[in-house]
């Protein structure tokens, strides 16, 4: 077997596997049929360890549509499908994702997996609370078919069981109607992160909202930062001056690797015109397409580069709600002391929590990148103290260091889930490098 | 081409073709053998382009199945696709006469015995473009896949001398001669990555080869002097080479 060295988005960690890539449902049997434990891996888009093992199934290939019903907004596909994909088919019909990252180069299968949010997570959940049902290849090698009503357990666990219960074969899962390819956005500036930390809660009827944060700023405008918040425009709202559906933006390519100042540079560059450019109004209304408003780094493809080989890391944490002020204000406060992280951090407001397992909860989630530097990986596990003193957690599609008692400690069920894979997958057939590093099996 | 007969449809440079295919508004037949595995693809065509697509249950080694087989294709292909091929175990084939027909049969009889079929009924019709998906390991037998290899020159050697039957009737005869392409066949197997084709960008070729009437095409284009190369070195020096 021919093995080469596989790393995910972040470029941290490498690890030799051997990687094959299964075209149909029968060809994921071979794997049950040999010694070695394996993991599914999507499209590599995680920061970590989560899709690396010694042995990979890929999914690329196996990424078949198998339907759609359009009058009902219901899309039935193999795990393997790229959510670009999905896009390009439903957009144009009149329809869209329910839930979608930030990027749309993930797989149906990941983000079961991740069970992914987006910015509208406060008022429709993440993805998992759109699935109708999915079909799942056990380590016993049957097929079940599962849904929060049928084999409920298999079913959550699975939705943010980072690919530990089975293999995803099949996903069914809701769309969301849409008018126009197109969302009406609305900019707030905000002088502090106190003020923006308000601002989710006044603005919270928004589907979409998310906040840049400036890191750098010191003294009384910490925090400063722009909301962005959305909603699908409608055809009145086009005023007719636009095709419904826009065409597929054209993409740059980052062709290597960059010294790593430079994200930090072109970052600076595009909040700064946000702020002190043309605009000088508090607020600002504008008409984004979809791509520019939900995937503005997926126009740069392999902008990971631009951290240089050695890899980053992105850190990304959730606390609850009612300390969460506090909480968002002294972890931002200590990454921004010690000046390693990326000029940009994200920050979003959660609504109720709902899988078991998932990373979800009602509160504030921040997100920065890091690149790695010897004494960084001292400097996170602090802060991994800070985010579980606050009674919050790391995110584990973000994650390639934690340590396995800051896991089990933070996540209320975590016990549940070991123990369910430990039922399920006696034999530990399905590993990842996290799951060894976490101790989850 | 409006109506393309795949066979040995599930091979993976054949999907990528069937969806180029399908895209171009064309009707697809695919043979393979447990062709239930393609269903998702045909569901898959149907949603993205409402494209037709038909699957048959279709086993190169049962040749007394083919007649029939292809009389029951209404109305027949004006295109027919073969991807019939089966590297097998060489090692095993030296000692074990089941594996080393299975190699000759799949790889060369089998596939005269359909493309025959379809090459009277497309004379008759005065009408057709047949696709003969060969290989690079035809060109010369090397001790490593020579089974593999003489099944496949002898499959070129047909190709050819169909071409040269059928001119006259309006009848078009490619030959495809891919180098190595990154699908299950080969999986396992370290191959050079610059000489390794993705299955999507061989179908692609293949396609534009069909479009462009080319009598015989090597994939990826390297793979013509590789080849000459590889041909010109005098049996003396080649049979004392680890190939």
């Amino acid at each position: 077997m021919v093995s080469d060295y596989i790393t995910n988005w972040n470029n941290y960690p490498r690890e030799k596997s051997s990687l094959r890539y299964p075209v149909f449902t029968q060809d994921f049997s071979n794997f049950w049929n040999e010694n070695s434990p394996f993991i599914v891996r999507g499209n590599g888009r995680c920061y970590g360890d989560a899709s690396l093992a010694p042995s990979i199934a890929s999914t690329l290939k196996f990424n078949r549509i198998l339907s759609f019903d359009e009058t009902q907004g219901v899309l039935s596909c193999q795990s393997g499908l790229m959510l670009s994909d999905i896009l390009d088919l439903i957009v144009p019909r009149g329809w869209f994702l329910p839930v979608t990252p930030g990027t749309r180069f993930i797989t149906v299968g990941g983000a079961v997996a991740s069970d992914v949010h987006g910015k509208n997570h406060h008022k429709e959940g993440s993805f998992s609370q759109h699935i109708v049902s999915m079909k799942i290849l056990t380590p016993k090698n049957e097929v079940i078919t599962c849904s929060a009503a049928q084999n409920s357990e298999f079913f959550w666990f699975t939705c943010g069981g980072m690919g530990l219960t089975g293999i995803i074969l099949e996903v069914t899962f809701r769309l969301k109607k849409i008018e126009t390819g197109y969302i009406k956005q609305l900019q707030i500036k905000s002088g502090s992160l106190d003020e923006v930390l308000d601002l989710f809660d006044q603005f919270s009827r928004y589907t979409y909202s998310v906040a840049w944060i400036d890191c750098l700023k010191k003294g009384e405008h910490f925090g400063r930062s722009i909301l962005m918040l959305g909603e699908h425009a409608t055809v009145g709202e086009l005023n007719g001056k636009k095709d419904l559906y826009p065409d597929s933006s054209k993409t740059l390519s980052v062709p290597l690797y960059l010294p790593s100042f430079a994200l930090n540079g072109l970052s600076v560059k595009a909040f700064n015109g946000v702020f002190y450019g043309k605009n000088y109004k508090r607020e600002m209304h504008s008409l984004a397409t979809y791509e520019s408003f939900f995937y503005p780094l997926d126009a740069i493809l392999h902008w990971n580069r631009i951290y240089g080989r050695n890899g980053f890391v992105q850190y990304q944490f959730v606390v609850p709600k009612d300390r969460g002020k506090a909480g968002v204000r002294a972890i931002l406060k200590r990454i921004s002391d010690k000046g390693w992280g990326s000029f940009l951090a994200v920050l979003k407001l959660f609504g109720k929590q709902e899988g078991p397992i998932s990373f979800n909860m009602e509160g504030y989630t921040l997100a920065l990148d890091i690149p790695i530097n010897p004494k960084l990986f001292a400097f996170l596990d602090e802060l991994d103290i800070m985010v579980k003193d606050f009674g919050g957690r790391i995110y584990l599609t973000k994650d390639a260091r934690m340590k396995p008692e800051i896991f089990h400690s933070t996540y209320p069920n975590a016990a549940k889930f070991t123990s369910f894979l430990s039922r399920i997958d006696p034999e530990k057939r399905i590993i990842s490098s996290m799951s060894r590093r976490l101790a989850i099996k | 081409m409006k109506r393309v007969l795949i066979l040995g449809a599930t091979s993976e440079v054949a999907l990528s073709l069937a969806d180029l295919l399908a895209a171009k508004s064309c009707e697809i037949v695919l043979a393979a053998r447990n062709v239930q595995r393609l269903n998702p693809v045909k569901a898959d065509l149907f949603v993205r382009f409402g494209a037709k697509v038909t699957l048959y249950e279709f086993d190169a080694i049962e040749t007394d199945t083919h007649g029939e087989f292809y009389s029951g294709l209404n109305p027949p292909p004006d295109t027919v696709v073969c991807f019939l091929g089966y590297l097998g175990d060489h090692t095993k084939a030296l000692t074990d006469w089941k594996e080393c027909s299975r190699i000759l049969t799949s790889n060369y009889t089998g596939a005269v015995s359909i493309l025959n079929h379809v090459a009277n009924d497309f004379e008759k019709r005065r009408q057709g473009i047949i696709v003969g998906i060969s290989s690079v390991a035809g060109e010369r037998g090397r001790q490593s896949n020579y089974l593999y290899g003489s099944a496949k020159a002898g499959f070129t050697a047909y190709l050819s001398g169909l071409r040269n039957r059928l001119y006259k009737s309006n009848v078009h005869v490619l030959t495809v001669i891919p180098g190595f392409m990154q699908t299950k066949m080969l999986e396992g197997m370290n191959t050079p990555k610059m000489l390794t084709l993705e299955p999507k960008r061989a179908a692609l070729l293949i396609n534009k080869a069909i479009k462009s009437k080319k009598s015989v095409v090597f994939i990826s284009p390297v793979w013509k002097w590789i080849m000459l190369t590889i041909k010109n070195i005098p049996e003396g020096i080649f049979k004392r080479l680890k190939l």
